[in-house]
């Protein structure tokens, strides 16, 4: 386990020195490439002299790494804030609508799955697996569309897009930036339910694709653990039925669960993307895009970092909560 | 591992087929079923299709002829509701949306099989050198391969195209790249847990002791018998690479407009739907939803009979404890084949 | 009459036996239909008996030690009665099983390494199967009883709280043994309780369980491939083929004086000292689901006569207390006092 923790760096070390490779061998530089056409030749010099582009490649390298560790993920070319300051202002989104649709898939993934597992082959466990895999086959922005198409357009229920309705003035309300809890710290209930309204479309939508491969995984694993001796053991003994499946089969079921939930988190990010962009979410991932539609190549860098940094944390994470679950691994 | 004669090597493969149950089966039909429709779309997209891709006028009967004999074109309806002509209607650009699904499958198969080709090219060579040389190459390509494993794989294609974007001009063959590269970590992976495993087999150690130099062995035992399991990670990966052509599609960083392919068209179709034009939007989804479910079914019910455990992405399962042959008739019969499988490190 | 061949080892006016087994009947389904891994199987255990069950791989053994508790897969079927005290099993709701499961039987299984839940401390797992059979008894009350069981069979109770991958494959199969005695049940089957064990810790096993039934006359039914154990351990030995008990006798009598053709083979085949060459039985044992007509042993009997195929044997009995389902012997055609299907029907 020690080899993990120690490989976490290695592995953001890597990442960012391919990302780095991949984006500064692009013709031009960031601010050329972003910002040409658009001002005079002097301003343009004038801008790579003050983001440090004439330095030697390798000190933008240094820079950038050494940036990356004391959480300076550098400065966008066509918006004056820095990364940092843009993924503080915009991952609360992210981070509330990625909750949201993981709670939703954890639930329908558990009970679906452990379900599916404890009835194989009757016809709701073959209900849920067709349903998991039509969830996960349709694209994230389809179902989207068709959400808003139904309960926004044609049932008027729920608004399309955004975080906050219009009337909500979010200036004066924001506290953390996550919706829900600054409107449960103002006890503000109008709040509340305008923020949710909003967060439910997306977040029921991003949370369906992921649940399509949570069903499968925990079904996979129960079948698993239904079978292993020390459930028929326990049955031998005579342990109730309920705690045969629960405490024994999903415990130990959920030992790979978790470490596949992990690696779920990158598929999660990449659905995140397509969704905040289909319900126009304003988080990281639909800046991310328009920063790509703007050639921005230094706002890419930083915020695609900063995805790199999070997973990284998520796999330590839940190395972290796999030790907790599972006496056997030790650090 | 050694070349069986050909009846009894067929024999064996079809024997998880007939254990398996009926419900598996099922699946790998009715997947079958699917794909092959969608397989025949792209490959006789010509034919099939009404309309051109990016096609706006058409011909009318008892149109009136102009100066050369030829009839006179009239534009194609814009926005016309799925009917009689137009079975899903037609686009505000005029474009017949049946036309350009049955267009978007050539697209789709396409990039399916080239970003294969470009992912089998890069992984598996690395994965034979790595698993085969060991050593310090070995550790950094795996540590390399690992962590773009963890990257999210849609963000992985859109900088790959991004970049691309630079270099090629945006098509198909940009576009496969870039979905390519993310499956090579997975090709890397599997291939190089299979050689390591070959390697220690009775014919490898006898060809080297032989004298053979290690390209002979590489080229001629141990890459036959590794290659075995590509067409296991390819029912796997095919159905996730439509998926991530349709991202990129939708994202814009796909093939250019005007040609067809289902994720663009459905971001094209965002603002008819706040109109209330469903049918541009809702067709090209559905297309995407069942050819990828199609695929899905035929690798999950693959994997389910050839291997119960091999499913899910990450997935690292344990070999169960063999049982007395007690159980022969029950459902633990599907774990025999289990074991070489999963050291091919899929799992 | 089954009754009076098969209990004839009762002492008149013995105790009652533990266990009662009448014509069981074990099925697993297959897609080519039912098959009966223990076919028609009928036997009697008194109080502190040890009788070992042996056969090879496949014969249905490890599906009788199952099939008596009623613990079989999903689509497996049992049929035929099992009187456990007078109660039947068979028959029982899953309640009644489950009281019975742990509290009155223990089975011990082969491979102790995968029988433990690797998430739960050792503890936690007697706490858990006290608390299922005495739901009022408390935390501390189970732990200190399963201390005093895991001390028993020779585990330090210091270490009641380490968790199951913290012991060898010989200290786990005692912790399981421990489990299965802790509350002092009347009848324990253990299914090759030492197969994945070395032969020091195979004694050690051993010794223990025969110690248990001794001292606290616990019924015993130890399910092995290992000929050697059974003569060390049991009092009495079935011999099962195929599904079926083929011979049923005194430990001593059978094996020194095999009546069946297969047990005759069975012990020809295993090595002793006196062994000079391996010998082995020519043939495998028949397809379950389509059995054939008539003695299933036939088809690799080297004392096979034309007869053998006609209906199945019933039990004879070649010397007092020894059955052998053989028609070599008189009384297994039952003497012509009953039709062929009668027969079949007593014999199944």
């Amino acid at each position: 386990m020690l080899g993990r923790l120690a490989l976490a760096p290695v592995f953001l070390f890597i990442i960012l020195t391919t990302l780095f490779v991949l984006l500064r061998v692009l013709p031009g530089d960031p601010v050329t490439a972003a910002l040409a056409g658009r001002l005079s030749p002097a301003q343009i010099e004038e801008r790579r002299q003050a983001s440090g582009l004439d330095e030697p490649i390798y000190v933008q390298y240094l820079d950038y790494l050494t940036g990356v560790v004391r959480g300076d993920f550098g400065n966008a070319v066509t918006d004056p804030r820095a990364v940092t300051e843009i993924v503080l202002d915009l991952f609360p989104a992210t981070f509330e609508l990625t909750v949201f649709a993981m709670v939703l898939a954890v639930t329908l993934g558990v009970v679906l799955g452990a379900f599916g597992a404890r009835h194989r082959d009757d016809p709701l466990d073959v209900g849920g697996r067709m349903f998991g895999i039509l969830v996960y086959a349709a694209p994230v922005f389809w179902t989207g569309i068709l959400a808003q198409l139904v309960f926004a357009n044609r049932l008027n229920l729920l608004p399309t897009g955004n975080r906050i309705g219009a009337r909500v003035p979010i200036g004066d309300l924001e506290i953390t930036g996550f919706y829900l809890v600054d409107a449960v710290l103002r006890t503000n209930g109008e709040f509340f339910v305008d923020a949710l309204t909003h967060l439910i479309l997306p977040g029921i939508t991003l949370g369906l694709v992921i649940s399509g491969v949570f069903i499968r995984i925990v079904r996979v694993n129960m079948l698993q653990t239904l079978r292993a001796d020390y459930v028929e053991s326990a049955r031998a003994r005579g342990v109730g039925d309920s705690r045969v499946l629960f405490r024994h089969a999903f415990k130990n079921a959920l030992v790979p669960v978790v470490t596949i939930m992990g690696l779920q988190f990158a598929l999660l990010l990449g659905g995140a993307i397509l969704t905040e962009t289909t319900f126009s979410w304003p988080g990281l991932g639909s800046a991310l895009v328009d920063f790509l539609n703007r050639r921005d190549y230094a706002a890419v860098q930083g915020i695609v970092t900063f995805f790199a940094v999070l997973v990284v944390i998520v796999s330590l994470l839940i190395d972290f909560v796999n030790g907790l679950v599972d006496p056997r691994v030790r650090y | 591992m050694s070349r069986k004669a050909g009846p009894s090597r067929l024999e064996h493969a079809l024997r998880p087929w007939r254990r398996a149950n009926r419900m598996a089966r099922w699946l790998v039909i009715a997947g079958t079923v699917i794909t092959l429709v969608f397989a025949v779309l792209a490959v006789f997209a010509d034919q099939i299709a009404p309309y051109g891709q990016d096609q706006y006028r058409y011909e009318v009967a008892g149109a009136p002829v102009d100066d050369d004999g030829d009839p006179v074109l009239e534009s194609i309806p814009r926005r016309a509701e799925p009917g009689a002509g137009f079975p899903f209607g037609t686009t505000s650009a005029r474009f017949d949306v049946f036309s350009r699904i049955v267009h978007g499958a050539r697209v789709a198969f396409g990039v399916v099989v080239l970003s294969t080709v470009v992912a089998m090219g890069i992984g598996v060579p690395l994965g034979l050198i790595s698993g085969y040389r060991g050593g310090r190459v070995d550790r950094l390509l795996v540590l390399v391969m690992d962590a773009v494993y963890v990257f999210p794989p849609l963000l992985l294609a859109i900088i790959a195209a991004f970049v691309l974007k630079e270099y090629l001009d945006p098509g198909l063959p940009s576009a496969a790249v870039a979905v390519g590269a993310v499956y090579i970590p997975q090709y890397f992976r599997v291939i190089r847990n299979h050689t390591l495993s070959v390697k220690q087999e009775p014919f490898v150690e006898a060809a080297r002791s032989l004298g053979a130099p290690p390209r002979t062995i590489l080229g001629r035992y141990v890459f036959f018998n590794v290659v075995q399991s590509v067409p296991v990670i390819f029912t796997l990966n095919a159905a996730d690479a439509v998926l991530t052509l349709a991202g990129l599609g939708f994202l814009g960083y796909g093939v250019p407009y005007p040609q067809a392919e289902w994720g663009l068209d459905v971001s094209r179709a965002i603002s008819d739907v706040v109109s209330g034009f469903w049918w541009t939007a809702f067709f090209p989804g559905l297309a995407i939803t069942l050819l990828v479910t199609g695929l899905t079914l035929v690798g999950e019910g693959l994997n389910d009979i050839v291997n119960p455990l091999l499913r899910v992405r990450g997935y690292t399962g344990k070999v169960p404890a063999r049982k007395e042959p007690t159980a022969e008739a029950t459902r633990e019969s599907d774990d025999e084949d289990i074991t070489d499988l999963a050291k091919t490190g899929v799992v | 009459m089954t009754d009076h061949v098969v209990a004839n080892r009762a002492p008149a006016g013995g105790p009652e036996p533990v266990l009662r087994v009448r014509e069981l009947v074990a099925e697993y389904a297959t897609p080519r239909g039912a098959l009966a891994a223990v076919d028609g199987v009928s036997f009697d255990l008194h109080p502190g008996e040890s009788l070992g069950l042996v056969g090879e791989s496949g014969c249905g053994k490890s599906t009788l030690g199952r099939a008596l508790l009623q613990l079989m897969p999903p689509g497996g079927a049992v049929r035929g009665r099992v009187e456990l005290g007078g109660r039947d099993l068979v028959g029982a709701s899953l309640p009644v099983l489950r009281e019975i499961r742990g509290k009155d039987v223990a089975l011990v299984f082969q491979e102790p390494m995968t029988r433990l839940d690797p998430l739960m401390r050792v503890s936690d797992h007697f706490v858990e199967a006290i608390r299922a059979h005495r739901p009022g008894t408390s935390r501390r009350e189970a732990r200190a009883m399963g201390r005093a069981a895991l001390a028993q069979m020779g585990i330090p109770p210091t270490r009641a709280d380490n968790y199951p991958h913290e012991f060898s494959g010989g200290m786990r199969q005692r912790i399981m043994i421990a489990l299965g005695i802790v509350l002092r049940p009347q009848l324990i089957i253990a299914d090759e309780p030492t197969t994945a064990l070395d032969v020091i810790v195979e004694a050690q096993i051993l010794d223990i369980l025969d110690a248990l039934r001794r001292d606290s006359s616990v019924g015993l039914i130890l399910i092995t491939h290992n000929l050697g154990i059974v003569a060390e351990t049991c009092d009495r030995v079935a011999v099962m083929y195929a599904g079926k008990i083929v011979e049923i006798g005194d430990v001593r009598q059978v094996f020194s004086a095999p009546k069946h053709p297969y047990t005759k083979g069975l012990l020809a085949s295993t090595i002793s000292l006196e062994t000079t060459r391996l010998h082995s039985i020519d043939g495998t044992p028949p397809d379950l689901v389509t059995p054939p007509p008539g003695c299933r042993y036939a088809p690799r009997c080297p004392f096979v006569m034309a007869h053998c195929t006609d209906a199945v044997p019933l039990y004879a009995e070649p010397e007092p207390g020894q059955l052998a389902a053989c028609y070599l012997y008189p009384g297994a055609n039952a003497d012509g006092r009953a039709t062929p299907r009668e027969d079949a029907e007593v014999a199944r």
